[in-house]
C-alpha cells in the first residue's frame, strides 16, 4: 500500500491554499496518496466557482496581498486549484468536506467544486490519518 | 567529454515554478517504457535537489545532470 499524507485544510486564504496545494502536488509526485479534510474556511474556498474570485490573503500579511497576487500573475504561477487538479492527474488525491461545517453553512456536496469527493465526519479522517506518514494542519 | 546518451523523450519544464517540474516529470515518465531515457530541463532553483529526490524515490536512475547558466538538464532512466 502506498504511503499517505493527510492534510487538514482549515484556511480559505489564497496564500495558505497555495501552500496546501503545493504540498499535495509534491506528495502525489513522490508517489504518496493524499487525503485532504476540508473544514471551516477551507470549505468556503471550495464552494463552486469561489476560487475564481478568491483574493483573500492571511490578515496578518494583508499589506502584502496585492504584491503577492500580482507576482503570482506575473510569474504565471498555477493557481492552487490547478495544482490540485494536477496532483489528482498523477496520483491518488482524495478530498473530503467536514460534515459539521457543511451543516453549519447549510451546504450540500453539490454546492462544492467537483474535485471534492464526499462529505465525512472527523472520525473518518482520523481513522485514515492514524496510518499516515505525514499529517499537517493548514 | 562524456559519451553521448540515447534519449527517448525530451521534456521542457523551463520557467515552471515548484512543484510543476516534478509534476511534469512524473507525468512524462508514465509514458515511457522501462529502461527508456528521458531528458528534462528546468530553471526552478528547487529542481536541483527535487528531481534527484524524485528519481530516487520512484526507483529511476539519474544518469547525468548538466548545468548551463540557470538551466538544469537531468537525464533519467526509467526503472526496469
Amino acid at each position: 500500500m502506498a504511503e499517505r499524507m493527510s492534510l487538514v485544510l482549515f484556511s480559505g486564504t489564497v496564500d495558505k491554499l497555495m501552500a496546501a496545494s503545493i504540498l499535495a502536488t509534491g506528495a502525489a509526485a513522490m508517489g504518496m496518496e493524499v487525503d485532504v479534510f476540508l473544514t471551516t474556511w477551507g470549505i468556503e474556498a471550495f464552494r463552486k466557482d469561489a476560487y475564481k474570485t478568491n483574493r483573500r490573503v492571511s490578515s496578518d500579511y494583508a499589506d502584502y496581498a496585492p504584491v503577492m497576487l500580482e507576482a503570482m500573475a506575473a510569474k504565471k504561477a498555477p493557481s492552487w486549484m490547478e495544482n490540485l487538479l494536477g496532483a489528482r492527474d498523477i496520483g491518488a488525491v482524495h478530498i473530503a468536506a467536514c460534515s459539521m461545517t457543511m451543516e453549519l453553512f447549510n451546504l450540500k456536496l453539490d454546492d462544492l467544486e467537483s474535485i471534492v469527493d464526499e462529505v465525512t465526519g472527523v472520525a473518518t479522517f482520523i481513522e485514515r490519518a492514524r496510518e499516515s506518514k505525514i499529517t499537517l494542519f493548514i | 567529454m562524456s559519451p553521448a546518451l540515447h534519449v527517448d523523450q525530451v521534456v521542457d519544464a523551463k520557467g515552471q515554478m515548484c512543484p510543476m517540474p516534478v509534476l511534469t516529470l512524473a507525468k512524462a515518465m508514465k509514458t515511457l517504457a522501462p529502461g527508456q531515457v528521458l531528458a528534462i530541463s528546468a530553471t526552478d532553483q528547487g529542481a536541483k535537489k527535487d528531481i534527484p529526490a524524485w528519481a530516487e524515490k520512484a526507483g529511476n536512475v539519474l544518469l547525468r545532470t548538466v548545468e548551463e547558466g540557470n538551466v538544469l538538464t537531468f537525464y533519467l532512466r526509467k526503472a526496469a
